[in-house]
Order: C-alpha cells, then sequence, then structure tokens
C-alpha cells in the first residue's frame, strides 16, 4: 500500500512538472538564436507563416526560396509554416500573436493591414526601406499593387504574391460556338451574347457546358464585385474609402451591378443556379464545362498545365469602364520581436523581392510580379515568348484597383458577402441586400471613425 | 461508522467503558486507513480536477467576465459594459436567425439519429452470418474524421457532377443545388450528421440491448406475446435508461458539431446554416471580437444546463432501472 501511494504522488509530481515545461516551453520556442554548428556564430533562426490559395506546388517553391536565402546568408535560417488558406492564416497569425509566439514574418492579404494594424501586430517597414533600398526600390513597384500597402502614410507591407482576376476562355468551345476564338468578350452585352452561344444542352436538355462562370462564395464574392463595380462606376469609384473607414456598397452603379450577376443567373441563365464556388470554377473550366471563366491570374501555371484544349485569357469585361480588382499577399514583420531579428526577416524580404526572384515566382505560379523590373528581365520576356496568356494580367493592372479592404476586414467582408448571396439565392433584391449591407458595414465601422 | 456507534450502545452497561475503549483504538486504527484511503483518492482524483479546473471551471468563469466586457480586435484591455453584449444579441435579426437554425437543426438530428441508431442496434442484436460485416459497415462512419466525412458528403452534394445529382438524373428529375439554397441546406447538412452519428448511437443501444436477459425474451414467447408487443411491452422500458443516457449525447453533440458546417458551407448561403457553436467559432476567431464570443458561450452553457437538469430531474426519475 505504502509503495503504491508513493509511486501515485511521484507519478503526480511528473505530471505536474511536465505540464510546467509546456508551458515554459511556449515562451522560449521564440527566443532563438541558436549556436551553429561550427559554434563560431549565431544563426537565427525565423519562422515564417504563409498560406496557399491556388493550385500548384506553392509549397515545394517557398521551401526553396528559403533555402537559396540560406545558401546566401548563412547566419540566417527562414522556417516556412504552412498555415492553410489566407482566412486560416489570418486566424493562426492573430491567435500566435496573442498567444505571444508571434511568427517573425508572414505572408497575408495586402487587405489585412488595416486590422494588423489596428491590433498592434505589425511594425512599419519605412526605417527599414531607407537603410536598405530607399525610394529607388519602393519606386519600383507598380503603383496598383503599392497602393494597398499604406496606413495613414506609413508603409506596412510589400507587395509580393500579388494578383487579379482576369478571364479565362475556351478557344475550342468559341469555335464550336463559331466565335472568332481569337476575340473574347469585351464588355458586358458581348460576354452576355457569347456566353448565351457557349451554353451547350444535351438531348435531354441538361446543361453540360455553362457560358460563364464567377464565384460568389463567402470570401470571394467581394473579389470579383470589386471588378463589376469599377467597370460600372462614373469615375473609377471603388467599394471603400482608402483609408478604410468607410464602405460605399449601395450606389446605384453598384446595384446595377449586382442585378447584372443575377441576370446572368437567372434571366439569360447563362450560368448556374445557386452559388457558384471559388474552388470549383477551375477545375470545372479544366474539365470543358465553362465555355469562360473569371478567376485569378495565380492559377495560370495550373491551368496552362492541365487543361487539354486550347485557352485564351483576356480583360475583365467592361462596361462603363475597364476595371479589376488586386488582391493577393503582401510580406509583413511582426511587432514584438528584437530588432536584429527585425532586421533579419528584412533582409528576406529584400531577397525574395528581387526583381528575377519575382520574375521567377510570376513564372512558377502566375501570380503577378508586382516590380515593374521584373518584367525586364529576360526570364519574364522569354515567358511571355511561349505563354502569351500571362501578359493579360499586367496589361490589365493599369485598369485594376485594390480590393474591398476596410478596417475589421472579416467582418465587413462577410457583411457583404452574406447580404449578395441573400441577393444572389433570390431572399432579397439586388437593392435591398446593398442598403442592408450598407447599413451594416457602416455600424461596424463606426468605431474606427 | 455508524454500525461501530450502533453496537457500544446495544452492550450492556459495565461492559460498556471497557468495550467503547477497546473500540475506539480500533476506531483510530479505521480512522487512520481512512484518512489514507481518502488521501489516495484524491492523489487519484488529482489529475483531473486540475484539468476540470484549468479547461472547464476557469474558462467558463473567464467567458462569465469576459461576456460582460467589450473586447474587439485592435484593443489592449477590455472595457466593462455590464450586459450590453446581451442587450446587443437579444436585439440582432442574426442572433435569433441562428438560434433558430440551432433548433431546428437539433430537431432534423436528436430523434432521427437516435431512432436510426436504435434500428440499427436491433438489426445487429439478431444473429445471422453477417453481423459482423454489419457492425464493421455501420460503426465506420463514427471512426472517420469528421472533416473526411464532410469532403466526401461535399462530393455527393456537388451540383451537377455529384453523385446525387447524377442519381437524381437517371431518374429524369433536375439536378438540385442543396448546399446552396437556404431552405435545403440545414436539412441536407443533418442528413451528413445523422449518417455519422447513428452508428456511434447504435453502440449504446446495443450494449443497452445485450444486457436484458433472456429469461424474459423466453417467458415472454411462451405466453404467447408477439414480436411488436416485446418490443413495446419489454425490450422498449427496459432500454430507458440507456436511451436517456443516448438522448443526452445526442442533444449535446448536435450542439456541439461544427465542424462539418465549417467545412462544408461556412454557414452560407447567408447564414443559413450558422448554428450557434460556429456562429462563436466565427465571432471569436474570424472577427476576434472576444466579448461577443463569450457572450454567445455563456448563452450556449446555459441552454445546456438547463437540458441537462431538465433530464436529470424529470425524465431519469421515470424509468426503471432492473
Amino acid at each position: 500500500m505504502k509503495r503504491s501511494t508513493r509511486n501515485i504522488l511521484a507519478a503526480f509530481i511528473v505530471l505536474i512538472a511536465s505540464a510546467g515545461m509546456i508551458w515554459a516551453g511556449g515562451d522560449q520556442e521564440n527566443s532563438g538564436t541558436a549556436k551553429s554548428s561550427n559554434g563560431e556564430e549565431d544563426v537565427i533562426v525565423l519562422q515564417m507563416f504563409y498560406p496557399v490559395q491556388v493550385g500548384g506546388p506553392l509549397t515545394k517553391l517557398i521551401e526553396k526560396l528559403a533555402s537559396d536565402f540560406h545558401s546566401v546568408n548563412p547566419t540566417i535560417v527562414v522556417e516556412p509554416i504552412y498555415t492553410g488558406n489566407y482566412d486560416d492564416t489570418v486566424v493562426k497569425i492573430q491567435t500566435a500573436i496573442q498567444g505571444n509566439t508571434p511568427p517573425d514574418l508572414f505572408l497575408s492579404l495586402a487587405t489585412q493591414r488595416f486590422s494588423l494594424v489596428s491590433s498592434d501586430s505589425i511594425i512599419p517597414l519605412d526605417d527599414l526601406i531607407a537603410m536598405d533600398g530607399g525610394d529607388e526600390y519602393i519606386n519600383d513597384f507598380l503603383p496598383g499593387f503599392m497602393e494597398d500597402s499604406f496606413v495613414d502614410g506609413k508603409i506596412w507591407s510589400i507587395p509580393f504574391q500579388r494578383s487579379t482576376q482576369i478571364i479565362y476562355y475556351n478557344k475550342d468551345a468559341f469555335k464550336e460556338a463559331g466565335l472568332d476564338p481569337e476575340t473574347p468578350p469585351k464588355n458586358w452585352d458581348e460576354l452576355v451574347a457569347y456566353s448565351q452561344k457557349l451554353v451547350k444542352k444535351d438531348a435531354a436538355g441538361n446543361v453540360i457546358r455553362w457560358g460563364v462562370g464567377l464565384a460568389q462564395q463567402s470570401g470571394s464574392a467581394q473579389w470579383q464585385f470589386g471588378g463589376f463595380c469599377l467597370e460600372n462606376s462614373k469615375n473609377g469609384e471603388n467599394l471603400m474609402s482608402d483609408d478604410g473607414k468607410k464602405v460605399f456598397f449601395n450606389t446605384p452603379e453598384n446595384i446595377e451591378a449586382l442585378q447584372f450577376q443575377i441576370d446572368l443567373q437567372q434571366k439569360y441563365e447563362v450560368m448556374p443556379k445557386g452559388i457558384v464556388q471559388w474552388t470549383d470554377l477551375p477545375g470545372a473550366f479544366i474539365e470543358g464545362k465553362y465555355g469562360i471563366i473569371y478567376h485569378t491570374t495565380g492559377n495560370l501555371a495550373n491551368i496552362s498545365k492541365n487543361a487539354t484544349f486550347d485557352f485564351g485569357t483576356g480583360f475583365m469585361p467592361g462596361n462603363k469602364r475597364y476595371g479589376a480588382p488586386t488582391g493577393g499577399g503582401n510580406f509583413y514583420i511582426t511587432k514584438g520581436i528584437s530588432r536584429e531579428r527585425q532586421e533579419a526577416a528584412w533582409k528576406f524580404i529584400r531577397f525574395a523581392t528581387s526583381p528575377e526572384r519575382l520574375a521567377q515566382w510570376n513564372i512558377d505560379t502566375g501570380y503577378v510580379a508586382p516590380r515593374a523590373s521584373s518584367f525586364e528581365t529576360s526570364i519574364m520576356k522569354n515567358y511571355y515568348g511561349e505563354l502569351p496568356q500571362a501578359e493579360v494580367a499586367k496589361e490589365q493592372l493599369k485598369y485594376a484597383k485594390p480590393e474591398l479592404t476596410t478596417y475589421d476586414s472579416a467582418r465587413i467582408w462577410r457583411i457583404f458577402n452574406d447580404n449578395y448571396q441573400a441577393a444572389i439565392i433570390g431572399d432579397l433584391t439586388a437593392k435591398e441586400a446593398l442598403d442592408k449591407a450598407q447599413a451594416e458595414a457602416s455600424q461596424v465601422l463606426k468605431r474606427f471613425q | 461508522m455508524d454500525m461501530a456507534v450502533f453496537s457500544v450502545y446495544s452492550f450492556p452497561k459495565k461492559d460498556r467503558l471497557v468495550k467503547n475503549r477497546a473500540l475506539t483504538s480500533q476506531q483510530t486504527k479505521k480512522r487512520k486507513q481512512s484518512w489514507k484511503r481518502d488521501g489516495i483518492a484524491c492523489l487519484l482524483l488529482a489529475p483531473s480536477l486540475i484539468f476540470l479546473t484549468m479547461f472547464t471551471l476557469i474558462p467558463i468563469v473567464k467567458s462569465f467576465y469576459l461576456s460582460l466586457m467589450d473586447l474587439q480586435l485592435g484593443m489592449k484591455k477590455p472595457i466593462f459594459i455590464g450586459l450590453d453584449n446581451y442587450t446587443y444579441l437579444f436585439s440582432d435579426p442574426l442572433f435569433w436567425k441562428v438560434m433558430g437554425n440551432t433548433v431546428l437543426f437539433s430537431l432534423l438530428t436528436v430523434i432521427p439519429s437516435m431512432v436510426l441508431g436504435l434500428a440499427l442496434a436491433l438489426l445487429l442484436n439478431m444473429r445471422h452470418k453477417l453481423t459482423g460485416l454489419f457492425r464493421v459497415s455501420f460503426f465506420s462512419p463514427v471512426v472517420m474524421p469528421m472533416i473526411a466525412v464532410a469532403s466526401i458528403w461535399m462530393f455527393i452534394y456537388m451540383p451537377d457532377a455529384g453523385l446525387l445529382d447524377q442519381l437524381l438524373k437517371s431518374f429524369g428529375l433536375p439536378g438540385q443545388i442543396f448546399l446552396q439554397r437556404s431552405d435545403t441546406v440545414l436539412p441536407a447538412l443533418s442528413v451528413v450528421y445523422n449518417w455519422k452519428e447513428a452508428g456511434f448511437l447504435m453502440i449504446f443501444f446495443l450494449s443497452g440491448l445485450q444486457n436484458i436477459s433472456t429469461e424474459m425474451y423466453e417467458a415472454a414467447r411462451i405466453d404467447g406475446a408477439r414480436k411488436f408487443t416485446i418490443f413495446w411491452k419489454l425490450t422498449f422500458p427496459l432500454l430507458m435508461p440507456t436511451t436517456i443516457f443516448v438522448s443526452t449525447i445526442a442533444l449535446t453533440d448536435s450542439f456541439k458539431l461544427v465542424d462539418h458546417i465549417a467545412m462544408m458551407t461556412e454557414g452560407m448561403p447567408n447564414n443559413s446554416s450558422t448554428t450557434l457553436l460556429y456562429f462563436i467559432y466565427q465571432n471569436g476567431f474570424t472577427y476576434f471580437n472576444q466579448g461577443i464570443a463569450s457572450t454567445l458561450t455563456v448563452i450556449l452553457l446555459i441552454i445546456m444546463l438547463i437540458a441537462a437538469s431538465l433530464q436529470f430531474f424529470t425524465a431519469d426519475s421515470r424509468i426503471h432501472y432492473n
């Protein structure tokens, strides 16, 4: 009996001790400068969170980027940590920061900057830029992309895997429908006319190919819709103010744009009814189930590798003007890490955003290189020679503006998406939905004004 | 101990002192032993107690505390606002929509999954060649992770190319978009849940069935009772303790289940499939509004407490334990 009591006591003490170690371990994990193998100099180990939102072997590419960087900078190791899609990544970053185990740097949506600044999670990069690169470096970034790095006049993020939406179209289907495979639709009227011709039904009347597809699920709808709103705007007014404190959802032009999308499904019947999913579109396009799809340039590599037919790309068809939303991920550096680590993180960002690296990233993934000088590199010129479809994205950037970006962005996105969907499935009219979205969003944004 | 005291008074008076002294020393010995026994019991319970405190009691207290605070993304410190979070939620139509969804989802899952579980258990309780195969196949959904289950069912529900639409088309019926319509999304999700949960509940029913002694059935059969009567008059009442237990599990599970909603619909379309727990997740981890998330947690807790005590105080007293 006595011995068993002692054993239990001992086991209990071990349990308590190990629980204590888990607690303590949480803080130690990140404190990390470790001795390198030769024991002479310290190696800084940086953790980087990154998302994958598109098809293709992105994980391998990012690990290669990190190991290439290490071979040039032997004292710094960057550990890329895959954190799901963009939404999951935001959750993991915020949770890690609240738990005092933040990553040193991370890739997240450009649209996250207001939220990240307001939660005091990131540092402005101006003095790091001034130390290394300066204006010469920053001015090389395309204005369409650099635009959404600013909060209150400071730079908080560096564009990296940036994208925009374009249309992909099936040239074989165009030929079959009697359309010119070299001219994609240029405006909304042509979009409807072409799509009606592209719809193909079997003997029983079931649709086997739809005219057009655009993503409407939560988290994707606001992206393509931003483009439609720009196309229908008087002077290129966006869905929100530049300072991220106001939204303009229910303008007459935007209500028209939403009604047009509803008409594609209900009136012209060129698109499947219900909510079309972002992730389903590229696969369905590759299988020949759509004549035209709206999707990210980030899927170019995936589609060009897997499509068995000839495909073309084009601008998002305009209405009053051309328009497209930019999107994609930027680099951020976390607040609260040592200056030494911040500088190391900056070194990595500079390395990853060199013109050649960005050009290579563009070629490997389809994301658009955000620096002008990337397009002057020989690898990029060769690439355009081989895959002319890629050039559309860069050309369209002249008409592109940032996607919906505000404070408390996750909530504003959700508010927009819920009401947008209510209109798509017929619970509300286009006007009712956007009025409601406007009212709810204004309520949330009040606290930042 | 009571026995010892009682025996003291039952002895004749003159022996009492002597006996008493003897008993006292015996008592102290016993007391020592019981101390030791209680000490060991405490030690054995301590780990659970510590974890219960760390992961249940402290979070409950903290949730309650935070539910009285305004704490959103970007706020350094919580601000005390009393019951404002509650009044905000009670006046928010979205909250009532979510509550409605939650109740509807429970209605669509608790009773059906129990009936299905009982039916499967009765089927498996009969012995024949394929019992083993049936047991494995009915139980396999239970051991599958919910995320995998959700992925499989997403393919089944996929518009056009999905299994269900193909099936409908083969009968000449039009394809449906079950997960993208506000009126079909919850029933569609509850089918997935029932499919998974029934096998789990079946296990409890099966063990309940096998605890009923065969003599009773024999007696009933000798008396000439028919199968249906045997089930209603004998099996079902004797299964009552199991049924009560299972209903508690089924109800808490239906409130608890969130992974397939996160995976399959994310509460879409237009919040038609947002249930209470997903709403908590959304407020806590998508909007990082900890005040509202805590308030919702407290509401969930109160609902569960009411449900549990109803079951405990009313249903539990009416059943026969054999």
